[in-house]
């Protein structure tokens, strides 16, 4: 494996989760131009069923890993077994992977770049870049020597098919359950599954000019008309209006989908931190002088309570046309 | 109970960053320097295990620049009981490999048999300090909980997991437990805590770094936004909308 590309792929059902074959997509194609190979690395009940898709997104072998996925201590221990003297170990900066890239840096004594935006070779050497200050600075990193760990930022670069062999390899014997006396007692699915924040192609985020959180509902129908996430800024989390899960900002999830709508946000510093990689900003809000303007593509200046309604019926219209 | 809290001073939420000459390093100048908000839930957490205790003992443990202090005084302010310092002027472009590194040595010599973190510090936003501390010492760590109970010398924490999940842990003590919002709400210092904390030690140590594994070749401001547009006033302009983002974005 010496100066390959590993990449940690999620899979689920034996469907490969869409940001994970966006690090599949960008290790393909750091690979190819140092003329090296990528290979994914899958884990869990049906993953085997996940290879297929693993080549088509230009992996030209699949690793099925003999371990529990849920034991994120494990697989990282797991991963690190099959990582010795690789270029790269990439993942993406999804819940599941901000909790396993630095097990896996702990695990190799290797450097991590965490929520990447890029990865690119300078020479022999991976370059990442990745948002410091929640977004206000981007620092450019290298490692000093040796393998890097990267986890990629969801949506940060497109998930684009290449085939490639994708030859399936077993791989067993997987170090036992490291855990250290951490035990997973139990996971609570949730009341209904949604979409994750950091992961959805579109966010529409509401702020305290919703008034209460019983006005959350024009929200979620605008937010599910789209296929998306609902997000909230800090003043409404901090209200207790909506869960802290769904901050966006500094100090809640930094967000980078392809669409961010922004309703009665009026922009403070820190929210904007939290969304302004998005590929495409919407801001509609009563206020004309609302910072939230100054980052938005597109803005609407009004009342959000008679024009996300209208917005929405209009989306729900284009979607059933097909 | 001896419980580690290790904290960051870095530029508060609202701070308008610029770029240092070095190109590496933010400009100093009209930064205002706060704990870095996860890490006061980690503090809080250890105050309140604590006081449900009825005794044991809180340290909080800090790599950076001399000024530190005031935020170390800050925490002795909320009710800890002593702080370590490891004075080290450029502890803010450390890497998280060689922070670990070092805090996992001072940690080694106090004791402890829990260790809290922030889940991150909001300046490198690299998430990694807590896990790697613990990966040093040989503990089991959790990471981001949101909800923390000792009973019977273990901690049963609680943190998101993935879609939407609630995963619990029972953890065997000691351990490096990282914290995230919803955990608690961080006190504010009461008057006379202030005065208490003046009389409080701070171990003041130099510390010489290793040289990082992750190295910082550039730092720099991000590009501006392309401008944008207001595409006009109340409902009439929802049409006008669709329309872009079908056709201009192409994002319908």
């Amino acid at each position: 494996m010496a100066g390959e590309i590993l990449v940690y792929v999620e899979q689920k059902g034996g469907a490969a989760k869409r940001a994970s074959l966006e690090a599949l997509t960008l290790g393909a194609k750091l690979a190819a131009a140092r003329s090296s190979a990528a290979h994914a690395i899958v884990a869990g009940d049906s993953a085997a069923d996940a290879a297929a898709e693993c080549a088509r997104y230009g992996a030209a072998k699949v690793l099925v890993l003999d371990t529990d996925p849920k034991d994120t201590h494990a697989l990282a221990a797991a991963v690190a077994g099959v990582a010795n003297d690789v270029a790269l170990v990439l993942l993406a900066h999804t819940a599941k992977g901000k909790d396993l890239g630095p097990r896996i840096a702990g695990a190799l004594n290797a450097p991590l770049a965490s929520d990447c935006t890029a990865i690119s070779n300078e020479g022999d050497t991976l370059v990442a870049r990745r948002p410091v200050f929640a977004g206000k600075a981007i620092a450019t990193v290298k490692p000093a020597s040796g393998t890097l760990i990267a986890s990629l930022r969801p949506n940060a670069v497109p998930a684009e098919e290449s085939a490639a062999d994708g030859a399936v390899e077993n791989v067993s014997g997987a170090a036992p359950s490291t855990g250290l006396g951490a035990v997973l007692a139990e996971i609570l699915a949730a009341a209904d599954e949604k979409i994750a924040l950091t992961e959805a192609a579109v966010v529409v985020s509401g702020g305290r000019g919703l008034k209460g959180p019983e006005n959350f509902g024009m929200i979620e129908d605008l937010a599910a008309a789209l296929g998306g996430a609902v997000g909230a800024s800090r003043a409404v989390c901090d209200a207790g209006w909506r869960p802290h899960t769904e901050q966006v900002g500094q100090t809640g999830k930094v967000v980078s989908p392809n669409l961010y709508i922004a309703v009665a946000i009026s922009g403070a510093i820190q929210h904007l931190a939290g969304m302004r990689t998005s590929n495409f900003i919407v801001a509609i809000n009563s206020d004309a002088e609302a910072p939230i303007f100054k980052v938005a593509d597109y803005g609407i200046v009004g009342d959000a309570f008679e024009i996300v309604p209208k917005l929405t019926e209009a989306v729900a219209a284009l979607k059933a046309q097909g | 109970m001896n419980i580690v809290v290790c904290i960051k001073r870095v530029p508060a939420t609202d701070s308008r960053i610029k770029i240092g000459a070095d190109g590496t390093s933010i400009d100093p100048a009209q930064i205002e320097w706060i704990i870095s908000p996860y890490d006061e839930f980690a503090v809080e957490a250890a105050l309140q295990m604590k006081e449900a205790a009825g005794g044991g003992e809180v340290t909080i443990l800090t790599l950076g620049p001399a000024e530190s202090t005031k935020e170390l005084r800050t925490c002795l302010a909320m009710g800890a009981d002593k702080a370590v310092l490891l004075k080290d002027a450029d502890a803010s472009s450390r890497d998280a490999t060689a922070t670990a590194a070092l805090l996992a040595e001072a940690i080694g010599d106090l004791n402890a048999d829990l260790v809290l973190c922030g889940k991150q510090a909001i300046d490198r936003d690299q998430g990694q300090v807590g896990t790697l501390l613990a990966a040093k010492l040989g503990l089991p760590c959790v990471t981001e909980i949101r909800k923390l109970e000792i009973t019977d010398g273990k901690a049963n924490v609680e943190r998101a997991g993935e879609d939407g999940t609630s995963e619990t842990y029972n953890v065997a003590l000691p351990a490096v437990l990282t914290c995230t919002k919803g955990l608690n709400e961080p006190r504010y210092a009461s008057l006379k805590g202030i005065m208490m904390a003046k009389k409080k030690p701070i171990d003041e140590r130099d510390v010489s770094a290793a040289d990082g594994a992750l190295q910082l070749a550039s730092l720099e401001l991000p590009p501006p936004r392309r401008d944008g547009r207001i595409v006009g006033e109340g409902v009439e302009a929802v049409p006008e909308l669709v329309r872009l983002l079908r056709e201009e974005a192409k994002v319908l």
